[in-house]
């Protein structure tokens, strides 16, 4: 109440400056700690291939990245901190991967893009943790780390679930934004986000502490420089187990089979317009 | 504890289905069969029900049991009165507040738990639109219960087939949980009929919990066009438009011929030529129409995941190469430019 004072009073003394920022986070905003999620998946532009029994698709020696979604939930966070869009700024930028061992590489990525801190939660290769178990993970996460904001992406690409955000959110009691293509701060903790919905977008509001899920317009991932790859390597990524957490890998759903879709076959090519209404009329489709 | 919470809370709302039921539990697979109950979620807005969500409807008649709708929102006489009719509903449970009108999901989930505990339901059926995807797993989590996202077919009441990796593999998962929470994909399951039925209308529990959100707008594209998602015709346009101003000029005159919707690729969007809401793909809507014609759409499979199920697949590119021909029931090797118009002429003859 009283930097509000002060600031109706006129002119303020420099010395007294610094003191008036810190009241003024108190006023307006909380300091964000960010939790983002992020998952180590087949790369994007791989076509995957079904294996031989039929459990899964084949994984050795596939090139994995960071989901993409999850990039752009880093590249967010980073983009808060840089261009000091919240009031309150950024304390913190922690990035979290429950995965195998090469989770490692994917934290160290979204590192080098400008997060401060990991934490690699090792799970076996192969133990593919359900949405609902990251999602109790996750939350401890969120109290343990003293998050504010979880910045998640909408849809892993390998499972294409689109959960782990929500149930987040609702394990948490806090409010949740999904499928956000816009993130603006205001005062006292208020936060709108733009989401992407059928049909347009619509708009909400909620206050921290919030959960957030990205779409692919919320920005443009940058690329890691060396430097900062680098400098990545530096930073502290602390390691811990799923019984830290108090979760493990078993499963709801078990997986009977996993099959190859039913192949297309294409029809091929006509040679001009009417070629091309004829076939349709004959396919029935016009 | 929230299990043990809701086994109490069910032993005590319906005890005489419990009595009723104890005995004959395990002496056929047709008294196991009546103990099936289903949920599905209707989606309504501004007192019209979403008839895309009445696929929800048309799947959980396919687990075999009872089903009910469930609807909530202002001025919901109307709605009820609709979902009433709708074919293959015993029940439409009715929560008459404005508090549900733009489905915010941290009102609307409590909401769904007090209701799903209350009708003892073991499925809940949703369709996989932008609502069924924002809501339900913040219920499914609240249920204790791990979702299943999006499915294509129903094996049993447990085991369903779902698309993972773009569609680029098909999952036959078995669930183990009490209550199975499901989204559907709307292609998969044609919407249930409005019509012949005739289900008792009932009030649902209202929680009022607050939502911690707070709506504040929304900017929807009007279009005389048929909806996307449930077009019968769609003509989608890619990065070989070039401009926003030739994506519509080239575009809506081809729909309009067809009477098709216009959908648009990653690129076509990104490149801002389409509203995001137009994107087909992986990330986007998923489609399934009799016609999809693809227009200077190269066909990544983030792109072919939201459409290769379409009747038939037709494509104008430039490029013979372009991986849509090798999906293209038709195919046209040239200039959209100069092809598109030529084609929109000849079918408004």
């Amino acid at each position: 109440m009283w930097a509000g004072c002060l600031y109706w009073s006129g002119t303020v003394p420099v010395s007294l400056l610094p003191l008036l920022t810190i009241a003024r986070h108190d006023l307006d905003m909380s300091a964000l700690r960010i939790l983002v999620p992020v998952k180590r998946v087949i790369d994007y532009a791989v076509k995957p291939r079904v294996n031989k029994a039929q459990t899964g698709v084949e994984t050795a020696g596939v090139k994995h990245s960071m989901n993409p979604f999850d990039e752009l939930s880093v590249e967010e966070s980073v983009r808060i901190r840089e261009k000091k869009r919240a009031p309150g700024g950024v304390e913190d930028i922690c990035v979290l991967s429950a995965g195998p061992p090469k989770a490692q590489d994917t934290l160290r990525t979204a590192m080098a893009m400008g997060a401060d801190r990991g934490i690699h939660v090792e799970v076996k290769e192969g133990d593919d943790l359900e949405p609902l178990t990251v999602a109790k993970l996750l939350k401890t996460a969120a109290e343990e780390q003293k998050s504010n904001l979880v910045i998640l992406g909408k849809q892993s690409i390998d499972d294409d679930a689109n959960q782990t955000g929500q149930m987040l959110a609702g394990l948490l009691g806090w409010p949740q934004a999904t499928q956000a293509s816009k993130v603006e701060f205001g005062k006292d903790d208020a936060v709108s986000v733009t989401r992407e919905v059928d049909g347009g977008v619509e708009t909400v509001r909620a206050k921290l502490p919030l959960v957030i899920t990205t779409d692919l317009r919320l920005n443009e991932p940058r690329y890691a420089s060396l430097p900062n790859i680098m400098k990545a390597k530096k930073k502290p990524l602390e390691k811990k187990t799923l019984a830290d957490f108090g979760v493990s890998a078993d499963k709801r759903l078990k997986v009977l089979k996993v099959t190859e879709p039913p192949a297309r076959q294409g029809g091929g090519k006509v040679e001009d317009v009417d070629g091309l209404i004829s076939k349709l009329k004959e396919l029935g489709a016009i | 504890m929230l299990g043990a919470g809701r086994r109490a809370f069910s032993a005590l709302s319906r005890p005489t289905l419990r009595n009723a039921t104890t005995s004959t539990l395990f002496q056929s697979p047709a008294a196991l069969r009546r103990l099936l109950s289903a949920l599905a979620i209707l989606e309504q807005r501004e007192g019209k029900l979403n008839t895309g969500s009445l696929s929800a409807v048309t799947a959980a008649q396919k687990l075999g049991g009872s089903v009910h709708g469930f609807v909530a929102g202002s001025s919901i006489k109307s709605v009820a009165d609709e979902a009433a009719k709708v074919e293959g509903l015993e029940k439409v449970i009715v929560v008459d507040s404005a508090a549900y009108d733009k489905g915010l999901p941290e009102n609307y989930a409590p909401l769904l738990v007090e209701n799903i505990k209350k009708g003892g339901y073991t499925h809940v059926v949703a369709g996989n639109t932008a609502f069924g995807k924002n809501v339900l797993p913040r219920v499914a989590a609240l249920l204790d219960s791990q979702q299943i996202s999006d499915i294509t077919a129903i094996e049993d009441d447990k085991t369903f087939v779902r698309p993972i990796y773009a569609g680029n593999a098909i999952a036959t998962v078995e669930s183990s949980d009490a209550v199975k929470v499901i989204t559907v994909r709307g292609t998969a399951f044609p919407a249930a009929a409005i019509g012949g039925g005739s289900a008792a209308v009932e009030d649902g529990v209202d929680p009022k919990a607050e939502s911690q959100t707070e709506w504040v707008s929304e900017d929807l594209a009007t279009s005389d066009r048929p909806d996307l998602a449930t077009a019968g015709k769609v003509v989608s346009g890619g990065r070989g438009l070039k401009s926003k101003e030739e994506f519509d000029k080239i575009m809506n005159p081809l729909a309009d011929s067809l009477g098709a919707a216009v959908g648009a690729s990653r690129a076509a969007v990104d490149s801002g030529y389409a509203d995001n809401s137009l994107q087909v793909g992986q990330t986007g809507k998923v489609v399934a129409p009799q016609l999809y014609l693809a227009v200077g759409i190269s066909g990544a499979i983030q792109h072919l995941a939201g459409m290769k199920d379409s009747k038939v697949i037709a494509a104008i590119n430039k490029d013979a190469d372009a991986p849509i021909f090798q999906v293209a029931d038709v195919g046209l090797v040239g200039d959209l430019f100069e092809k598109v118009p030529e084609l929109t002429e000849k079918l408004k003859a």
